[in-house]
């Protein structure tokens, strides 16, 4: 190692009891900020919007006039400020933290050029209902990033419409549904099969779609069941819809061999590909010989994921599928763009438009920015920085890594906190929140809770080795925290504006409430 | 060591075969002690693995004749005195003083205490003798809840014999019911203490895991599947939190613990016995078809021959294996972190029939494909 110039030469001596740097605290800002619907003043504004040049009245239909003026809170502009400032204080943002911790939703850095290309006025200042000669570039950008994600799955199209990842799904169950209609197979295929670790939404979308569903659990070497889904396809398998890696960060290596079982049933298969910033330019779908698949366009590529910013779903599909894609489709004609709507045998319009304009234009800057190259270079990176924390990890005390125990995994792991839990009686979910005083946080599991005391991370590429060991430090510190002084673990956090959440007020559908309206009407009864 | 009254109170239908009074009430429903059948079992497989041993043993039904059954030579360290009450001489009337007595007479020459009962004997036993021997229950007993049994006879046998070479032991908890929980209607199991078990964890039978009944929306669904799946049948319910709250959201009132027998929808049995079921299922007047449900007890996974022995292997023979419905919430197999559920019906050969790949009942339309063996 070499020594910053400045200070001249470090003997090895020094640099070895020289102290260990304290790990950074946090504490959070505290404001008493009410919601913005208890802040407004009757009469403050924040702009003097031009009068209508006709009367609003005659243009407008009659089904869409208010019968009276919208209950706003009316502030100044600064006030509004003001108030997001200080909200934005009390969090601890995605740019903020070393943000391995939300686990399958890889948070990773999103280049602020990106950005830069989205508030441009050529995007932001797009109004969907353009005609298509006005709109060219975004379509020309739409249209290359079809081929690009065609490409990086080995599929024929790609439809960029669904507004997330489970949008997604539903895409794809719903075109499932509408081929085995075009073959008059719908009555007899009601069933779709999925595994307990690929992502819940898989399972739901099928529900929704009006499938039943069948879950496959680990076998003993905590792969996904392959005798279970012997035992499961049939002449009523619609489709196998599966996640890989799963959520456990585990890679199915016989996954060709479960879709071939389907395919012999008759059944499609939809790989759920929102887990792929492992594998970019390592493996496709397609080469495992799935039929559909869709990536998340938020957390791989480019834009962060939930709460960091939208989302967006991609669905790509093989020929045999095209005809169901939803439509509008992106198509040139070898001069022009163009949006193509008469689709008879597609699913329909999955949201209204074609896509989340911003987060398009960030995944096709991310991808150009890379080149295949570059994005198989994320891939591996992904996957040391993942088998690299994995190991630290696992050298705290009361840690482990269920399921395929031994092995290496793809981008994430769900670990499990159970031997910590049973010495000491800590939850996971307060070693989490512990890490806050830290400056970090993690993430458990999905529901169910299959991993006991689960803990689920994922360092993409962006994290560089001292993030990953300051992060691990921090765990063994609140690990060491559990087994020595519980109390503060427990009672964490210490410098936080909330303390703890009342999950059951956001459990409950009487009491949750994620309007104002709602507010009023389930909390304070008006 | 046997509890020779272990057990008693299962295909009868009660909730434990402790004290005088239900042992009594046991055997006057036809009751019959299996305890030290299967305890003779365990041996057999143990002799099997190890060869010729001398047992240590407790005198007649409390060791001797198990382990002479299994064809090992007793050495008697205990006898109950007789002077003590009328039916010492049969052992039918030894108490719990009797196997906290047995034990500690055997703990200290023995490399492991072997010992045949249920959640009550088990503590007895760390009563008895603590954490200063190392011990494996032969599960004979009524409930087992605690994770210091083998999964069947024959497994506590194979686990017993590998004690010969592999000396690795681990803390195992001790649990029992809660009857308050019981009562309240929720099935939960409490701790007790610690006993020190062979450390072979795929044989030796988990810790139940109290379940929730917090999650209303999946046993609905689950109550929904079910509803439509039997129509205007007859619906043996087996015990459990998950089978009453799937009653419960089927409009009817059963207890947690007993089987409980619904027709059309409607109440028509309570906390039926073997031999009553039995009836029920055969029933000529009834032609409206018959499924069974059951549901896996907590984190041990057991579908059949814990806390149900009422469904005994008559009762599944007589409705056929397709009609045996496997109901549980998603979060409770996701507790069985993997293994298979289990089977312990008394009759191997219907085990083998039952095992396999079969369907659990997680939702409405959502189902699980399961891996159930015989333990
Ligand atoms: C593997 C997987 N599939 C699907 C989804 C659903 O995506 P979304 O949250 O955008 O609906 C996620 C979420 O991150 C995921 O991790």
């Amino acid at each position: 190692m070499s020594a910053p110039a400045n200070t001249g030469p470090v003997s090895i001596e020094d640099a070895r009891i020289a102290p260990k740097p304290p790990l950074r605290r946090f504490h959070q800002a505290r404001w008493d900020e009410p919601l913005l619907f208890e802040l407004g003043t009757p009469g403050t504004r924040g702009v003097a919007v031009p009068a209508p040049e006709v009367p609003l009245d005659d243009s407008l239909p009659e089904a869409l006039r208010r019968k009276q003026a919208p209950g706003l809170p009316e502030m100044s502009q600064l006030h509004v400020l003001r108030h997001y400032l200080r909200l934005s204080q009390e969090n601890l943002g995605v740019d903020l933290n070393i943000d391995v911790g939300q686990g399958t939703c890889t948070m990773k850095y999103s280049p602020k050029v990106n950005d830069r290309f989205v508030r441009d006025h050529r995007v932001s200042e797009l109004h969907p209902l353009q005609d298509d000669s006005t709109v060219q570039g975004v379509l020309e950008v739409m249209y290359h990033l079809e081929k690009m994600l065609a490409e990086i799955s080995g599929m024929d199209r790609v439809s960029l419409q669904p507004g997330a990842g489970s949008a997604a799904i539903y895409t794809n169950i719903a075109m499932i549904r509408a081929y085995f209609a075009s073959r008059g197979e719908l009555e007899q295929r009601d069933e779709v099969i999925t595994t307990i670790f690929s992502h819940p939404s898989n399972a739901a979308c099928a529900k929704t779609a009006g499938f039943k569903v069948i879950t496959l659990y680990p076998d003993a070497d905590g792969y996904p069941d392959i005798e279970a889904l012997k035992a499961a396809v049939g002449p009523r398998t619609a489709a196998l819809m599966i996640t890989n890696p799963e959520d456990t960060g585990i890679f199915n290596s016989r996954i060709a061999e479960f879709v071939d079982i389907v395919h012999e049933a008759g059944g499609l298969c939809a790989y759920d590909q929102a887990n792929a910033n492992g594998i970019l330019g390592i493996t496709r779908a397609r080469a495992a010989g799935f039929d559909m698949c869709h990536f998340n366009l938020h957390k791989t590529f480019s834009t962060p994921h939930a709460c960091g910013g939208p989302a967006a779903g991609a669905s790509g599909v093989s020929d045999k599928l095209v005809p169901f894609l939803p439509r509008p489709t992106v198509e040139f004609d070898g001069t022009r763009y163009y949006l193509d709507d008469d689709r008879p045998e597609s699913v329909g319009k999955i949201r209204p438009f074609y896509g989340v304009v911003p987060n398009l234009v960030r995944a096709y800057a991310w991808v150009m920015s890379l080149g295949a190259e570059g994005l198989r270079e994320v891939a591996e990176i992904a996957v040391l920085n993942n088998n690299y924390l994995m190991k630290k990890i696992l050298e705290i005390r009361g840690v482990s890594a269920p399921y395929a125990e031994g092995k290496r995994r793809i981008e994430q792991v769900r670990y499990s906190w159970e031997e910590l839990h049973k010495d000491t009686g800590v939850h996971s979910e307060e070693i989490g929140v512990r890490a806050a005083d830290f400056g970090t946080h993690y993430w458990t599991s999905h529901h169910p809770y299959v991993v006991p005391e689960p803990m689920t991370l994922e360092p993409t590429e962006s994290y560089s080795r001292q993030d990953l060991d300051e992060y691990a430090a921090i765990l063994a510190e609140v690990a060491r925290e559990a087994y020595e002084d519980p109390e503060t673990v427990r009672s964490a956090p210490h410098n936080s504006t909330i303390h703890q959440i009342r999950h059951e007020t956001l459990d409950d559908p009487k009491t949750w409430a994620v309007t104002w309206r709602a507010y009023r009407r389930k909390i304070l009864g008006q | 060591m046997v509890n020779p009254v272990a057990g008693l109170g299962g295909r009868v239908g009660l909730k434990g075969s402790d004290g005088p009074d239900v042992q009594a009430r046991a055997r006057e429903l036809g009751a019959v002690p299996r305890a030290s059948e299967r305890a003779a079992a365990a041996l057999e497989e143990l002799k099997a693995r190890v060869g010729a041993a001398v047992v240590l043993t407790a005198a007649g039904p409390m060791g001797e004749d198990a382990v002479r059954a299994a064809g090992l030579e007793p050495d008697v360290r205990y006898t109950p005195d007789a002077s003590d009450g009328p039916d010492r001489a049969d052992a039918s009337g030894t108490t719990a003083a009797d196997t906290v007595a047995a034990a500690r007479a055997l703990a200290r020459h023995v490399d492991l205490l072997l010992f045949a009962g249920g959640d009550g004997t088990a503590r007895d036993v760390l009563d008895a003798v603590g954490a200063s021997v190392p011990v494996l229950g032969v599960p004979t007993g009524v409930k087992m809840h605690s994770a210091v049994f083998g999964v069947g006879p024959r497994a506590a046998g194979e686990v017993a014999a590998r004690v010969a070479t592999t000396r690795a032991f681990t803390e195992a908890e001790v649990m029992d019911l809660d009857e308050e929980a019981v009562r309240s209607g929720r099935v939960s199991a409490r701790l007790y203490g610690h006993l020190l078990v062979p450390d072979v964890p795929v044989r030796v039978q988990q810790r139940k895991v109290g379940s929730s009944a917090a999650d209303p929306y999946a046993v609905g669904g689950i109550a929904a599947e079910l509803a439509g799946r039997v129509g205007a049948g007859q619906l043996v319910l087996g015990p459990g939190g998950t089978t009453r709250a799937v009653a419960a959201a089927l409009g009817v009132d059963v207890p947690v613990m007993g089987v409980n027998v619904l027709r059309d929808g409607r109440f028509f049995a309570a906390d039926v016995n073997a031999a009553e079921l039995l009836r029920l299922v055969t029933d000529d007047d009834w032609t409206g078809g018959t499924w069974i449900a059951v549901t896996p007890i907590g984190g041990q996974g057991f579908l059949l021959g814990r806390g149900n022995q009422q469904i005994a292997p008559e009762v599944l023979r007589a409705v056929g294996p397709d009609r045996l419905l496997a109901v549980a919430t998603e979060a409770k197999l996701a507790a069985l972190g993997g293994r298979p559920l289990l089977l312990d019906t008394g009759d191997p050969g219907l085990d083998g029939v039952l095992a396999g790949y079969r369907t659990v009942i997680t939702g409405r339309g959502r189902t699980a494909r399961y891996p159930v063996q015989g333990a």
